[in-house]
This record gives structure tokens, C-alpha cells and sequence, in this order.
């Protein structure tokens, strides 16, 4: 078995790009006979999930076997060939790519149908050609590969997000996406554009050894933090995010914000310790201050939304500034010479992308299962949801209960390890850093607060009480592929949450690559979780599991034991009152509403009330982002401006463009006849 | 693991358990005689444990599996959060499992359950209280998690046996620090125990209703576990603060007979005056209106924030 394992097993690259290569073969072969969902729905998908899943493995292999392999594919423009490497970074990016792929594609293979707007197989070359992207954008090893990829990931998640195409809001949606996307893709340009240092050479390997002046590293590093920030959805360029993510197939939507969004924090990690090499320590104050504002601004506008889908996104936008954090945290504590701290801090980055890819898109499958059954988003129209849906309910409560950051589950993990290495903030021999940045913990308490509240609202609202429509007596749960693609990301998050020491001893190549650095394990335990050697500091999630189900088990069995009544049913009490309808429950926006009360200046309200003297009394109240009217109106006015005066030179007539040509001719001659 | 240290964690537990509706009884007795009022006895929560126990439940009938579930959970959430603080001995074999970072998690898995489950039922009043409770979890959680923080920093460890154990030994003197996030946990502990200005344990009153109202759909033996557990959750709550500000006379090491009876007046004695305290301050203070809470809250965050800065500008590194 070994031996003819064997040659699979030396060349992890090689079998990466055979699997890479399958996806897109799936991807044509979906051409094949479009119209068919059996074939091109649900075969094909099915097949691509299996190739995630191998996927996974073989990256699981390289980053437990740490080798670091480069290729060079001939492809491409003559010169220009593709550059190729597998290390433990891109290793432990192709892992969360191809473990939540694997959930999200048997999903797929379950949920597409022939009334979602495109064939089938359309979407399945869409599909998968979005997915090979994200692999190159990982495994690229030079600039030309790198954008090549990532505009190829751009255009086909664009076609996936306007899948609706006939809806006015989706192609309003998908513009603003792909304007966002070139936004970002040209920051990041002119960041590779000087990371070759004069040399001209734009694989990563000239780049890592290029000499940079201070104020250029300062610059690219800039520059790389708009770019993968628009495109992680960095406030304030995050606009585009709560529009294009729910506008797709929830599929979709779960790939945009579970994956897609890590490929900018890979970017960002790749640019920072690996090409950039020796970030200095205030660089890491722009991510880490953008990402505590962008967590805090996602989840306080997640806590007010009514469509369940922007209610995802805006907790996205909330994740991102939280990995940015970690990533701010771990350049400064590099910078200023901690690397076992960065390792930490790291850390808690890779953790917390590896959960959130697991949990987001765990709940927006959840959300595509309740809007296939129920053809609502709006949250004031769902409800009761856990009595004609037990499976989804029960699964897409895992993944609440993650994303809330509770024990034991994956979220708290890296909550915990966030925390812990803002616990280190005040050693950092800078003053006012020290100072300022353990205030940062607060600002992630809050959010992880917060968090918790979102999603209450999200699932009490969705699940449980009663329904407030009278069609959704008629919901549906999900098929029985939707349900495995549910439970594997289920499962993704309850391993995840009971079992860090081996994620973390797995991800250990990945920090010691990027800072020379790894997290120890003092109590060399693999149930228990010790990151701090010189701290009494501890978390085993596994245990905490099992005393507290014991002390559960132990109470059931003594209640059953000494308690011999019975059990009645009846109608609700609700304090006597009695016709209790669905409509006295609280709306989406009542249970919003303490928070629009507390954080009122975030918001930009316009509110509708109702007389006392109306015959059909009307209450309203939009919500909109500040950001939008403060920045990008001002910014969409002044462009709008600058392309009018441009248009008079626009005439229409041959003769005024033969005019400009003669003009230039002669302006150029008059410049090289005076030089 | 040695079975002295089983032995003490067990003991931790139970006496948790005992003590809690006790407290409880006790700080209803003080407020009753601040009122000059007739005192119910100490020991009507257990009274009103027993009778619950043995009633017949009542459930909605559109009541799901989780609202069934919800009242175990909470229960065995606040006895593991129980096990975890020391009390009575600072040698708990649990510890290990969870911090205090993991405690306030702990906290808030409670809280989310309570939460689901009162929105279940699907009545006006079960949301409206799961709604007031987040909104009061979400600002009281973070202060909670900054006055440990705090403490964290002054003795470089989030573990509370080794906080408290730090603290008692350290300093005799009082941190400023500790000061600010004295007052900042006073005020989380009134608002998560459902306390006046907050919320009050005492009335129905529906419009005012936080912790009450979310329970207004349980019954018999649900009702008793949930009753129970806030209880637990009030007497979590004191033990917190006496290991952090008043940390003396918790057995460090082993829990040997002599470490025992030391230990246990004293924990009786720091509980007698804490419910003591606390009558006071439910009896001098009014209720708040709901909307008027996130201030209360916000000026805990504000006070345990500021407690970080003085520590951090006067005893930092």
C-alpha cells in the first residue's frame, strides 16, 4: 500500500495541480449537457466535493510533512511561464479551501435546481472555475500567477453572484463587486510593483531577497493593506460586501465568505513576513486599528438587519477586522522582536480563518436550506422554523452557537487565543502602544458580546417561536446530500472547537515559517490546550465537554429518578393573556432595536411613524451605512464631475477627433524638435 | 490527579450547590428587614425547590426539544462555573479545563440558551426578555471580561486559582486598579443577577421584566432547574468577587481538614456580608427603565476600562 503511495506522497504540488486540473475538466464537463440538473447538478457536483476532499488531504500531508516544493508550468504569455510553491502557508490555506469546499460542494449537489436563474451547468464551470482560481491565487509564486488568478477568481465569482441576472438589485450588486474587485486587485499591482525593487523580476523569489528602502516597504505594505482589505472587506471599503455576498446562490455566498475572504488574508500574511520579510512594528498598527473598527462596525450593523443573508455578511465584515487584528498584533509584536508572541498572535489569525471558513459557511447553507423551503430572506417572515425543519435547525444551531463564540465550540478558540496574546500587549517596550493596545481587548470583548446577541437574534428569529407567515406550515427540511454537506461542516466545527492541540501543532510549520517562531505546548497533552509555557494558562475544551455532560446526565438521571409527575401539554401562559398571535413576537428590527438605540451615531436612520389620525397607520424605518453617504457619494458625485468635463471633448464628429490628432502631432513634434 | 484534589473539587461543588439558594434566602431576609418588612425564612428557596420538583410539568404545545433541553444546560453550565472558582480551596483539577476567559464563556453559553430557549414559545413577553437579557449580556459580558483582565495583568495568568492566590499573597494594600474594577464588577454582578436597578427578582411587573419574563413559560421541574441555576449563577458571581478583591482565606494548597474548617466560615462569613451589601444597595437604590440600563452598563465597561489604564500607567512594567 505504501509503495504505491509512495510517488503520490513525494510530490504534494504536483497532485495539487492534478486536482486543480480536475476542477476545471468538472467544470467543462458541465457544458456537456447544461440543462441537466441530475447530470450537471448534482453528479458533477458531488464528483468536485470528492476532489476537495482529496484536496484536503494532500494538503494536510504537505503541512504535517513540511516540505516546500516549486515548479515552473510553462504557460502563459512565452516569457512570462507560471511560477509555482507549496509551502506551509499556502499548505494550510489549500486545507481550509478544500475542507469547507468538501461541505459546500455536497450541499450544492443537493440544492441546485433548475429555477435559480442559470443552468446548471453553467454554474457548475463557474462554480469550479472559482475554485481553481483560489487554488492558483494560493499556490502562485509570482506576481503574473498571482494576478492571473485572482482576477480570474474576481470574474467568476462575479458571474456567480449575478447568477439572478434578471433582478435589477443582483446586476447592481455584482457591478459594485467587480468595481471593488479591480479596486483592489490594482492596490495590490502597484504593491507587487514595488516589491521587485528596481530588479524587474516579479516572482516572489526576487521579491523576498529585493532591498527595499524603508519609506517603499512602508509603501507596498500600505498599499497590499488596501488592496487584500477591499477585498477582505475592510471598513471603509466594505461596502460591496453586504450587497454581493447575500445576492448570491447561498452556495456561493458561502464560498465568497468562507473562503474567498481568506485568500485576502493570505495575501496579506504572504505579502507582510514572507516577501516583505522584516515588517517594522508600526506597520502593524493600521491593520490591527482597522480591523478592532471593521469588527465592531460588522457586527453592530449585523445586529440590525432583517434579511438574513446581510445579517452573514455584516457578521463577515465583523470576522475580517477580527483576523486583521491578529494579523496587526502579530507585525507589531514581530517588529518590536516578540516572535513567540507573533507566533501566538498569528495563531489566533490561522484559528480563527480556519474556523470562520468552517462556521459561516455552515450558516449560509443553513440560510440556502431555509430559502429553498420557505423562498423567504426576510426575517420577519420565517419563524418556528425548528419543528418542520429538525435537521437543518438542529445543524445550523452548531454553527450559531460557533459563530457566538461559545464553549466548546471552534469560535471560542480563537477568541481565547486573541485574547491571550492581547494579555502580552502591555510588555511591548514601546510607550503608548503598550498603553493603547491592551484597550483593544475590550473592543474584541465587545464584539465577541455582540456576536453572541447577532446570533440569537439569527437563529431565535429564523427557528424558533412561532411562524409568522401561514406558508411556512408547508417548509420542508433539506434532502439527504444537503444534510451530509450541513453535517461535515458541522462536524468541521465541533473538531475544530474540541480538539486545538493537533490543529495547532499541525498549523505550527505555518508560524515558524512566517516568524521563525512557534506556539510551544507546555503541557505536551493533546486534549490540553497551553500555549503559554511560563503562565499557569490552560483550555481543554474536551473536558470541559465532558464534566459538563456529565453534571447534565447526573441531573436528568436524579429528576427521573425522585420526580414521578408527569409531563402535560397545553397552550402557551404568556402571563395570562389570551389570544396570543405570531405577529405580538418580536420583529427582526424589535429585536434590533436596542442596539440601533445604543450605537444611534453609527447609523444613518430615516424613520416613518405612523399619526394618530392615519386610517392605515404605516411604520418604517431604513437603515443605511454612513459610510456610503459620507464617502462614496461625495467620491461617485466627484467622478460623475470629472467624466462631464472630460465629455466635451467628446463631440461626436470626425473632424473635431482629426483636429485632436493633428494638434498632438504637432505639440509632439514642437517637444522633440526643442529637445 | 491525587484524590485530595478530587475530594476538593467534589466539595466545591456541592457546597455551591447547598449554599446558593441559601444565599439567595439571605439576601431576601436582609432586604425584608431593611424594609421593615416581616423576614421570610432563609430557607424558602429550598421550599420553593421542593414544591417545584414535585408538580406536574406544564409545556406548551409548541414548545421544541430545545426548550426542554435549554433548563439542563443552563443548570449544568453554572455547576461547571462553580467548579472552576475557587471558593473554598484553590486546588481544583478542573481549573485546567477553563480559565476565566473560559468562565465568562461559560457565562454566555448560559445566557444564549436562557435566551433561545424564552424565544421558543413564541410569546410577546419570552422575546421581549430574551432581547433585554442579550442586551444586557452584551455590555455586561465585556466589562466582566475587562475587570479579569485586570486582574490577569497583575498577576500574569488567567487562571482564578492562581489570580486569587497572587492577589492574597502580593499586596495587602489596595490597587488602585483593583478599585476601579471593584466598583466595575459591582455593578456587572447586580445587572447579570437580574438585581435592582436592573431588573427586580421580585415582581411581574410585565413591562419592566427582564430575567422573569423569560421564564414565564416554565413550570415544575424545568422551572425549579432554572430557578436553581440563577441562584447558582448569583452565588458564581460572589465567589468571583471574593477571590478577586477579598482573596483571604481560601486554602491555597490541599484542602486538609484544617484547611476546610478555615475555609468554610470564612466563606460564610465574606457571603453573609456580601448579601448583607447587597440588600443595601438593592434597598437605597431605584429601578431603572429598561432603556436607561446600557447606561448602567456602560458606565461598568467605562470603570473596568479605566481600571486597565491606572493599572497599566501606574503598575505596569
Amino acid at each position: 500500500m505504501t509503495t504505491s503511495l509512495s510517488p503520490l506522497l513525494a510530490d504534494p504540488l504536483a497532485d495539487c495541480l492534478a486536482l486543480v486540473g480536475a476542477w476545471l475538466v468538472i467544470g467543462i464537463a458541465g457544458l456537456a449537457a447544461p440543462r441537466s440538473v441530475r447530470y450537471a447538478g448534482r453528479a458533477l457536483f458531488a464528483l468536485g466535493a470528492l476532489v476537495a476532499l482529496a484536496l484536503a488531504a494532500v494538503a494536510a500531508w504537505s503541512l504535517v510533512s513540511g516540505v516546500t516544493q516549486t515548479q515552473v508550468l510553462p504557460i502563459g504569455l512565452p516569457d512570462l511561464p507560471f511560477h509555482l510553491r507549496l509551502d506551509a502557508l499556502s499548505s494550510a490555506f489549500l486545507l481550509l479551501l478544500g475542507a469547507s469546499v468538501a461541505g459546500v460542494s455536497l450541499f450544492s449537489a443537493g440544492y441546485f435546481r433548475e429555477s435559480d436563474g442559470m443552468a446548471p451547468g453553467l454554474l457548475c464551470l463557474q462554480y469550479h472555475v472559482f475554485l481553481a482560481s483560489m487554488a492558483l491565487v494560493l499556490l502562485a509564486d509570482d506576481a503574473y500567477a498571482f494576478m492571473v488568478g485572482w482576477e480570474l477568481m474576481a470574474l467568476s465569482s462575479y458571474f456567480l453572484v449575478t447568477t439572478q441576472h434578471r433582478i435589477p438589485e443582483i446586476r447592481r450588486a455584482g457591478f459594485l463587486y467587480l468595481l471593488m474587485a479591480h479596486v483592489s486587485a490594482l492596490f495590490i499591482l502597484l504593491a507587487f510593483g514595488i516589491l521587485q525593487g528596481g530588479s524587474w523580476h516579479f516572482t516572489f523569489d526576487a521579491m523576498r531577497t529585493a532591498h527595499l528602502s524603508p519609506a517603499w516597504a512602508a509603501g507596498a505594505f500600505l498599499l497590499a493593506t488596501l488592496g487584500f482589505g477591499a477585498k477582505a472587506g475592510l471598513v471603509p471599503l466594505h461596502v460591496w460586501l453586504p450587497e454581493a455576498h447575500p445576492a448570491a446562490p447561498s452556495p456561493v455566498s458561502a464560498l465568497l465568505s468562507g473562503v474567498m475572504l481568506k485568500t485576502a488574508v493570505y495575501g496579506m500574511l504572504r505579502v507582510t513576513f514572507d516577501l516583505l520579510g522584516h515588517p517594522v512594528w508600526w506597520w502593524g498598527l493600521v491593520p490591527l486599528a482597522a480591523g478592532l473598527l471593521t469588527a465592531l462596525y460588522g457586527v453592530i450593523f449585523a445586529a440590525v438587519q432583517t434579511d438574513m443573508k446581510r445579517l452573514l455578511a455584516y457578521s463577515s465584515i465583523e470576522n475580517v477586522g477580527l483576523l486583521f487584528t491578529g494579523l496587526g498584533l502579530g507585525v507589531v509584536f514581530f517588529g518590536v522582536g516578540m516572535p513567540a508572541l507573533a507566533a501566538l498572535a498569528l495563531l489566533a489569525t490561522l484559528y480563527h480563518a480556519l474556523n470562520h471558513a468552517a462556521m459561516k459557511s455552515l450558516l449560509f447553507l443553513g440560510t440556502g436550506s431555509v430559502l429553498h423551503a420557505t423562498g423567504q430572506r426576510n426575517l420577519g417572515r420565517l419563524g418556528g422554523l425548528i419543528h418542520r425543519m429538525p435537521w437543518v435547525a438542529a445543524l445550523t444551531l452548531i454553527g450559531a452557537l460557533a459563530l457566538a463564540g461559545l464553549p466548546p465550540l471552534n469560535g471560542f478558540v480563537s477568541e481565547w487565543l486573541l485574547l491571550q496574546s492581547f494579555l502580552f500587549a502591555d510588555e511591548i517596550p514601546r510607550t503608548f502602544v503598550n498603553l493603547l493596545l491592551p484597550l483593544g481587548a475590550a473592543v474584541v470583548a465587545l464584539c465577541a458580546a455582540l456576536a453572541g446577541y447577532v446570533m440569537v437574534k439569527f437563529y431565535g428569529v429564523i427557528f424558533l417561536g412561532q411562524p409568522r407567515e401561514s406558508s411556512l406550515a408547508h417548509a420542508h427540511d433539506c434532502g439527504r446530500l444537503e444534510r451530509l454537506g450541513l453535517g461535515w461542516l458541522a462536524a468541521l466545527c465541533i473538531a475544530l472547537g474540541l480538539a486545538p492541540v493537533p490543529v495547532i501543532a499541525a498549523l505550527a510549520p505555518v508560524t515558524r515559517q512566517l516568524v521563525g517562531s512557534t506556539v510551544p505546548q507546555a503541557g505536551a497533552s493533546w486534549w490540553l490546550l497551553a500555549p503559554v509555557p511560563h503562565r499557569a494558562v490552560s483550555y481543554s475544551p474536551l473536558v470541559l465537554l465532558l464534566a459538563g455532560a456529565a453534571i447534565i446526565a447526573l441531573t436528568a438521571l436524579l429528576v427521573r429518578l425522585f420526580y414521578r409527575r408527569g409531563l402535560r401539554r397545553t397552550r402557551p401562559w404568556d402571563c395570562g393573556f389570551g389570544e396570543i398571535t405570531p405577529r405580538m413576537q418580536d420583529t427582526a428590527e424589535g429585536f434590533g432595536q436596542p442596539i440601533r438605540s445604543i450605537f444611534q451615531s453609527f447609523f444613518a436612520i430615516e424613520r416613518e411613524l405612523p399619526t394618530p389620525f392615519d386610517a392605515a397607520p404605516r411604520y418604517r424605518i431604513a437603515i443605511s451605512d454612513r459610510i456610503w453617504r459620507g464617502l462614496y457619494q461625495p467620491l461617485w458625485r466627484g467622478v460623475r464631475r470629472l467624466a462631464d468635463a472630460a465629455a466635451v471633448l467628446q463631440r461626436g464628429r470626425i473632424s473635431a477627433y482629426l483636429l485632436y490628432s493633428f494638434a498632438t502631432l504637432v505639440i509632439l513634434l514642437a517637444v522633440v524638435l526643442a529637445t | 490527579m491525587r484524590p485530595a484534589a478530587l475530594i476538593s473539587q467534589a466539595l466545591e461543588i456541592l457546597v455551591a450547590l447547598a449554599a446558593a439558594p441559601l444565599f439567595l434566602g439571605w439576601v431576601s431576609q436582609c432586604r425584608a428587614w431593611l424594609a421593615n418588612r416581616g423576614a421570610p425564612s432563609v430557607f424558602l428557596p429550598y421550599r420553593n425547590l421542593h414544591k417545584l420538583f414535585h408538580k406536574e410539568a406544564v409545556l406548551a404545545q409548541n414548545a421544541s426539544a430545545l426548550f426542554r433541553i435549554a433548563p439542563y444546560v443552563v443548570f449544568g453550565t453554572m455547576v461547571v462555573a462553580a467548579g472552576i472558582i475557587p471558593s473554598l480551596s484553590g486546588r481544583l483539577p478542573l481549573v485546567a479545563a477553563a480559565d476565566a476567559i473560559a468562565l465568562v464563556g461559560l457565562f454566555a453559553t448560559a445566557r444564549v440558551f436562557l435566551s433561545l430557549a424564552a424565544m421558543d414559545v413564541g410569546t410577546a413577553f419570552g422575546t421581549l426578555g430574551a432581547r433585554r437579557e442579550m442586551m444586557v449580556g452584551f455590555l455586561a459580558e465585556p466589562a466582566l471580561l475587562m475587570v479579569i483582565f485586570v486582574a490577569s495583568l497583575i498577576s500574569a495568568t488567567t487562571a482564578l486559582p492562581a489570580i486569587s492566590a497572587h492577589l492574597a499573597s502580593e499586596r495587602l494594600s489596595v490597587d488602585p486598579s483593583l478599585a476601579f474594577t471593584g466598583v466595575a464588577f459591582t455593578l456587572v454582578l447586580l445587572a447579570e443577577n437580574a438585581r435592582i436597578p436592573v431588573d427586580n427578582p421580585a415582581t411581574h411587573l410585565e413591562l419592566t421584566m427582564i430575567h422573569e419574563a423569560m421564564l414565564l413559560e416554565y413550570s415544575a421541574r424545568h422551572l425549579a432547574l432554572m430557578e436553581w441555576a440563577s441562584a447558582l449563577r448569583l452565588f458564581n458571581y460572589a465567589c468571583i468577587g471574593f477571590a478577586l478583591f477579598v482573596p483571604w482565606g481560601i486554602a491555597a494548597r490541599g484542602i486538609g481538614p484544617l484547611g476546610l474548617s478555615l475555609a468554610v466560615p470564612v466563606l460564610a462569613l465574606k457571603l453573609a456580608a456580601a448579601g448583607a451589601g447587597l440588600a443595601v444597595i438593592e434597598t437605597l437604590s431605584a429601578k431603572l427603565r429598561v432603556m436607561r440600563a446600557p447606561e448602567f452598563l456602560a458606565t461598568a465597561f467605562v470603570f473596568a476600562v479605566l481600571g486597565l489604564l491606572v493599572h497599566i500607567l501606574l503598575g505596569g512594567p
